[in-house]
């Protein structure tokens, strides 16, 4: 209990030379100045309320064939027009913008957390255990952008949970390196030795003291990576190794509509841009924060 | 000094490629059912499948198994297509140099690109130039370079039909697969090529260059474009990679026979053997070149501690 009490009071003292209230009113404040972050912010924030609510207004159905209306382009009716089999892009696009968040923040959040649970034991611990977890990481980096994550599809099979698992080891070591880094950083701390010198365990410092720390450029990477999850997800699907038709996955719908270019141009444009627009949005509001989160910057 | 590095950061390589190896061996022992049935197809006897496992050695212990795989990977043997029959090192090696000749002719452009659109940024900061190329680079790098393939292929072959929409070999053939695969990699540089610029430039020594009264333009090509480059060099490795990678979509999209398209034909058949010897290439190759980029990169900057 004693022990208890000393630990919270160095955590007070600490908080007093760390100020870390004042750095997230900073940090705020940087925010809202920073306009490619508000912009992706607001951007981020539309595309989840069109994707979860958009559904619930929409009059025609994702999978309503109508062979009357084939290969229509943009009109009152049908906003982006239809696609071979009748089917109102607009429609597909919205109910495939949840297919593309979810499988955007699950497969992060996966690997992110992996990732930084090796990558933060990695740097805490050091030595012979630290050698082994960055040179298997290493590996793991040796293949190249979307190469990794076709591999496990290709063990695992063509879907689109199997997409998640992909694009989820596929981000592991990027973020157990920038975690590792940090890590060791904050380890050199005088605190940590302090709070150790009092009794906590490895596990209440890792979780308590090193990863409050270590938190931020976490959380660019995150955002970071979610744009290009959403990419490498897109792709997959666009080689038919991910969502399977008839899903209106956007990257699925390119590669179901990319044999009537010739006639429907549309077809290919719009899932493509709706790609474009959540890349983007997620990439403004990573750079945003890095801006802001960087001591250098005013 | 120089040498030891070198000859360090080779046998750093060791380890790596082991790992890679093993990682591209194991990929057909743990894929969900026995690849055996896998390639006897549907409906095959106990007999048969027995006979492939005699054959293809999948009776031996593992650690046999991966030995004799990397010893045959080394001698680039790789055994035979499933599908085929053919010898893989034979179906991969003329779709290897397709690949490699997009991934480096897009290399150059991004390369090209990228440094003219960075430096451009840099020197006329928070101009109406520099806000216009680093909006450009910021959707080319939000672009998937599959989606960008069909709209070039779409506007530039089947609109205006300058350019043929499919294939590979001849000059106009390349151009819109190279835009396709290049943008996003230039995009890439051109941001990183500015930020480094801005850093060389508000440095002591460019001061210094100026108050001398050197010309502007021989402060930035000579003394700061030289120091910016620096960094950017590291990104052009891994640049490269990515895309190696990427190219898989360019191919599929533009009909190219590389190696990246290859894999994901074989995909649905589960041709192992192909798909883990693509995979091998691209992988070792993306490593050595990550070594050589490491070493240029020490070479142009001395003063970069050699440990």
């Amino acid at each position: 209990m004693a022990v208890l009490k000393q630990e919270q009071k160095i955590n007070l003292t600490t908080k007093k030379q760390h100020p870390r209230l004042r750095s997230m009113k900073d940090f705020y404040r940087k925010l809202k100045r920073n306009k490619a972050a508000l912009v992706g912010g607001y951007l981020i924030l539309f595309l989840t309320i069109v994707s979860l609510i958009g559904p619930y207004f929409l009059s025609n159905g994702i999978n309503d064939v109508d062979y009357t209306a084939r290969l229509q382009p943009p009109s009152a009716e049908y906003w982006l027009g239809t696609d071979q089999h009748g089917r109102d892009i607009f429609s597909r696009i919205i109910y495939g913008g949840q297919i593309t968040l979810i499988v955007g923040f699950l497969s992060v959040a996966l690997g992110g957390i992996v990732g930084v649970a090796i990558g933060i034991a990695s740097g805490y611990y050091g030595g012979k255990i630290d050698t082994v977890i960055m040179r298997l990481m290493d590996i793991l980096l040796a293949f190249p952008g979307i190469l990794l994550a076709l591999a496990i599809v290709s063990i695992l099979g063509p879907d689109i949970v199997n997409v998640i698992y992909a694009v989820a080891i596929y981000s592991i070591p990027s973020f157990a390196r920038i975690a590792r880094g940090s890590t060791l950083s904050v380890k050199k701390l005088e605190y940590i030795d302090a709070v150790r010198g009092i009794g906590a365990g490895d596990f209440r410092i890792l979780v308590r003291h090193v990863l409050p720390n270590v938190i931020s450029p976490l959380i660019v990477q995150a955002t970071l990576s979610i744009a290009t999850a959403i990419l490498t997800a897109s792709g997959l699907s666009f080689l038919g190794l991910g969502a399977q038709p008839p899903s209106p996955e956007w990257g699925a719908m390119l590669n179901d509509g990319r044999g009537y270019m010739h006639d429907a141009g549309h077809i290919a444009l719009f899932p493509g841009l709706a790609i474009v627009i959540a890349v983007l949005a997620f990439n403004l509001f990573g750079d945003g924060i890095r801006d802001a989160l960087d001591p250098k910057s005013k | 000094m120089m040498l030891k590095f070198i000859v360090r950061r080779l046998l750093q390589l060791v380890p790596v490629l082991i790992g890679v190896t093993f990682l591209v061996f194991i990929m057909l022992h743990i894929t969900p059912g026995d690849p055996a049935e896998v390639l006897a197809g549907e409906g095959a006897t106990v007999e048969t499948i027995e006979n492939i496992n005699e054959r293809l050695g999948l009776n031996e212990p593992l650690h046999q198994q991966y030995l004799s795989f990397l010893s045959n990977a080394v001698q680039f043997d790789f055994g035979t297509s499933w599908r085929t029959g053919r010898e893989v090192s034979s179906e991969i090696a003329p779709r290897f140099f397709v690949t490699l000749e997009l991934a480096i002719y897009s290399t150059i452009l991004s390369v090209f690109l990228g440094v003219i659109a960075g430096v451009i940024s840099a020197v006329r900061r928070y101009s109406l130039t520099d806000v216009t190329i680093m909006l450009v680079a910021l959707f080319g790098l939000s672009m998937p370079n599959f989606w960008l393939g069909l709209m070039l292929m779409q506007w530039f072959a089947v609109k205006l039909d300058w350019l043929p929409a499919t294939g590979w070999g001849s000059g106009s053939q390349v151009i819109l697969p190279v835009i396709a695969l290049g943008t996003a990699g230039a995009a890439i540089i051109a941001r990183m090529t500015r930020s480094s610029m801005l850093e060389i430039i508000s440095q002591d020594y460019i001061r210094t260059a100026r108050a001398k009264g050197v010309t502007e333009k021989v402060v930035i090509y000579r003394h700061a474009l030289r120091n910016a480059m620096i960094p950017v060099v590291t990104v052009v490795g891994l640049q490269f990679g990515y895309l190696l990678g990427g190219a898989v979509l360019t191919e599929t999209v533009f009909a190219i026979n590389g190696l990246g398209r290859l894999v994901v034909d074989r995909i649905a058949s589960r041709d192992f053997p192909v798909i883990q010897a693509s995979i091998l290439v691209i992988a070792s190759l993306f490593v050595f070149v990550n070594v050589l980029v490491d070493i240029s990169y020490r070479i142009l900057n001395k003063r970069i501690d050699l440990d």
